[in-house]
């Protein structure tokens, strides 16, 4: 049996980290890319694609992000596409970003006065006019805070890509678990590393929410 | 001609019977005062003129052309039809500067500088020159005021609709606004103002409306009509403001 | 092509999965609302000391994944001598998590309640406990109630990770049932809708719940 210094767990957990930041970095352009189409879908008003984007969000958020993996990895492969375990997890993680995004994105278009749609109505811009110059700018300052705390989700959320067997700092846990029978300084290394990625962004959030309702 | 002309509209919210029918027709130059209780219809009737609510019958023109709230429809009426609202409704994330003019530049697509030279010539009729580069939130809400009318007036709109719009000033701020509104009476551009400013009313408009239970109820020469109204509501009315 | 009928002979693992993850998101939000009322109560009201006790237990749990936690309690601490169950574990580690976000949002809640309606309890004679059960609470409760309940669906859809630790919740049955039959696809998909449709009806009772928790609006 291979001996593990300590050296050699902390090694192996912050290689593996890189993957769940690349997997944490992808699944947020992933979900946010969706999220922009979902948030553009429903501003049109449209009734049909307002039903979609609400059924979609339905879906997501009323189902469990590792069912959703599951799904995208096994289900996926059983009706003949073949997907990695990457592919899955990125795909999934999509999915659940963009669900919530589109919620929180809707909620800060929300908070801007109708007043505003209704002044650049009058002054006579259209609807594209009015959302680039109007409300945009205002929602995306509205949005950065909130978005930026769930960030921290998604790198939570990465962590369940370890059960479909992506080998990221979940799994590299469990696999120095089974070699070195330490879980407690194992897991306490790994829950510190995902403290470390997660907590600045949670700090920075927070920082911007106070600035914000500052400014205001 | 007739500038603006409803004929017979009538608006409902539901079940509820908002608009019953209003007949109305304004001329270029004349400065209406729309006064009745809040729930009248009043705001309602000025929001139908620019297309911003739905009218179910009856039919509205301005300068000539039918209005519908259609998208492009609301769009062609802003060249003719500037509004003015209660709450300023300035977009906080641009400058004075820049809120007069993003419309002249998008819509009416005029160069950077040509609409930088109507913003600046409109500020100045406001009194506001020296605040083109300030942000509204630095403003009072009387000046706040005073920008949005120089947005509207940015547009060169051949009638300007204002909804209360000294309404969520206090007190001390009303008079700058009112000085503002009555400069541009003088200068003849048509106004329909929906107000509680019966000194203004009297003063300066040509004509005021007094609408009750979504009718109009009594119309006619403002002085006249103010000093000696005819029916009980608008006695009863004018009693409960003076 | 999808085959759901072969499903239909597992039906009773399925509903017994189902009836784990049921039991344990009852319990857990009852226990973790419990313990975050507590945590908020001490985090807005306390001293100093426990003041920052509850922060760095908040912060830890809202910026690590739930499934390091569970597996810190479920393999880490019999290192230290504490031996669980796997359902134990599971208890665990979801009380702790949902405990922890509904401190943030419980506490959200007291801060809304002004500081005139404390003082206008204490000036009656009201004692702290009196106050805040009596006066502070119901409010407070009633202004981060949607908050409160969409996070104890959002335990209850993470609970699904517990099957890790083979705790037989429905993720559990899905898994069961997928490596007997190996149609994976039809028995996610299955499982994926029998969690929608707890959490549509955890919303509604939810929903039923609050109506009755607040009525004092209604009836006065």
């Amino acid at each position: 049996m291979v001996e593990f210094t300590n050296y050699d767990i902390l090694r192996n957990l912050l290689f593996a980290t890189q993957w769940t930041i690349l997997l944490s970095i992808a699944a947020f352009i992933g979900g946010s890319s969706v999220a922009l189409l979902l948030t553009a879908m429903r501003l049109t008003r449209n009734s049909v694609m307002t039903k979609v984007v609400r059924i979609y969000v339905e879906l997501f958020q009323g189902t469990p992000l590792l069912m959703q993996m599951f799904l995208c990895f096994f289900g996926l492969s059983m009706l003949g596409y073949e997907i990695s375990a990457w592919g899955a997890a990125i795909l999934s993680l999509t999915f659940f970003t963009s669900a919530f995004l589109v919620e929180i994105w809707r909620g800060c278009i929300d908070t801007l006065p109708k007043g505003q749609w209704e002044a650049s109505r009058c002054l006579g811009l259209n609807f594209l006019q009015t959302l680039r110059y109007i409300i945009l700018p205002q929602a995306i300052r509205v949005a950065t805070a909130p978005t930026v705390g769930f960030s921290v989700q998604v790198i939570k959320g990465t962590a369940l890509a370890s059960i479909i067997g992506f080998v990221e700092l979940t799994k590299v846990g469990t696999m120095l678990n089974n070699a070195t029978f330490e879980p407690f300084k194992v897991f306490t290394l790994v829950a510190i590393i995902y403290f470390l990625l997660c907590y600045p962004l949670s700090w920075y959030s927070k920082i911007l929410e106070k600035k914000f309702n500052v400014s205001r | 001609m007739s500038l603006v002309n409803l004929h017979q509209v009538h608006k409902y919210y539901g079940d509820l019977h908002v608009l019953k029918g209003i007949d109305l027709d304004i001329k270029a130059g004349e400065v209406i005062s729309i006064i009745g209780r809040s729930g009248s219809g009043k705001s309602t009737l000025l929001r139908c003129i620019n297309g911003l609510e739905e009218y179910q019958e009856g039919g509205i023109t301005v300068d000539g052309n039918e209005v519908t709230s259609e998208d492009i429809q609301v769009r062609r009426l802003a060249l003719s039809v500037g509004m003015i609202f209660q709450n300023f409704n300035l977009f906080p994330h641009m400058t004075v500067g820049e809120n007069v003019m993003l419309a002249p530049t998008i819509v009416l697509k005029k160069s950077k500088s040509e609409a930088e030279q109507i913003a600046r010539a409109m500020l100045e009729k406001v009194g506001l020159a020296e605040k083109f580069d300030s942000y509204p939130e630095k403003l009072s809400g009387g000046q706040q005021q005073r920008v949005a009318i120089a947005r509207a007036l940015a547009m060169s709109p051949k009638v300007l609709l204002c909804d209360e719009i000294t309404s969520a000033l206090d007190p001390e701020l009303v008079g700058e606004v009112l000085k503002v509104l009555e400069q541009l009476a003088k200068e003849g551009i048509t106004l329909v103002l929906v107000t509680h400013e019966m000194n203004f009313a009297r003063d300066v408009g040509s004509r005021v409306v007094f609408m009750h239970e979504g009718k109009v109820w009594e119309e006619g020469d403002s002085k006249t009509l103010l000093s000696d109204p005819r029916t009980d509501e608008l006695k009863q009315f004018i009693g409960a403001v003076l | 092509m999808l085959y759901f009928s072969d499903l239909l002979q597992y039906s009773d693992v399925f509903f017994s999965g189902l009836m784990t993850t049921v039991e344990l998101t009852v319990l857990t939000t009852i226990l973790g609302v419990a313990l975050g009322t507590a945590c908020a109560t001490t985090r807005q009201y306390g001293n100093k000391a426990s003041q920052r006790a509850v922060t760095v237990y908040v912060e830890l749990i809202r910026n690590t994944p739930f499934i390091v936690q569970l597996f810190f309690i479920f393999f880490g601490l019999p290192a230290l001598g504490m031996r669980l169950s796997p359902w134990e574990a599971s208890m665990i580690a979801l009380t702790i998590n949902l405990g922890a976000y509904s401190t943030e949002i419980i506490r959200a809640g007291l801060g809304s309640i002004s500081k005139g309606q404390i003082e206008a309890a204490k000036v009656l004679g009201l004692t702290f406990r009196q106050t805040l059960t009596r006066v502070i609470f119901v409010p407070a409760f009633e202004k981060i109630y949607p908050a409160l309940t969409s996070q104890c669906i959002i335990v209850m859809l993470g609970s699904a990770v517990i099957s890790q630790i083979s705790v037989e919740d429905l993720t559990y049955a899905a898994n069961l049932v997928q490596s007997r039959n190996f149609r994976a696809f039809e028995s996610y998909l299955v499982t994926a809708l029998l969690y929608l449709g707890l959490s549509i009806l955890l919303r509604f009772a939810f929903n039923t719940l609050g109506k009755h928790l607040f009525t004092y609006r209604a009836t006065r």
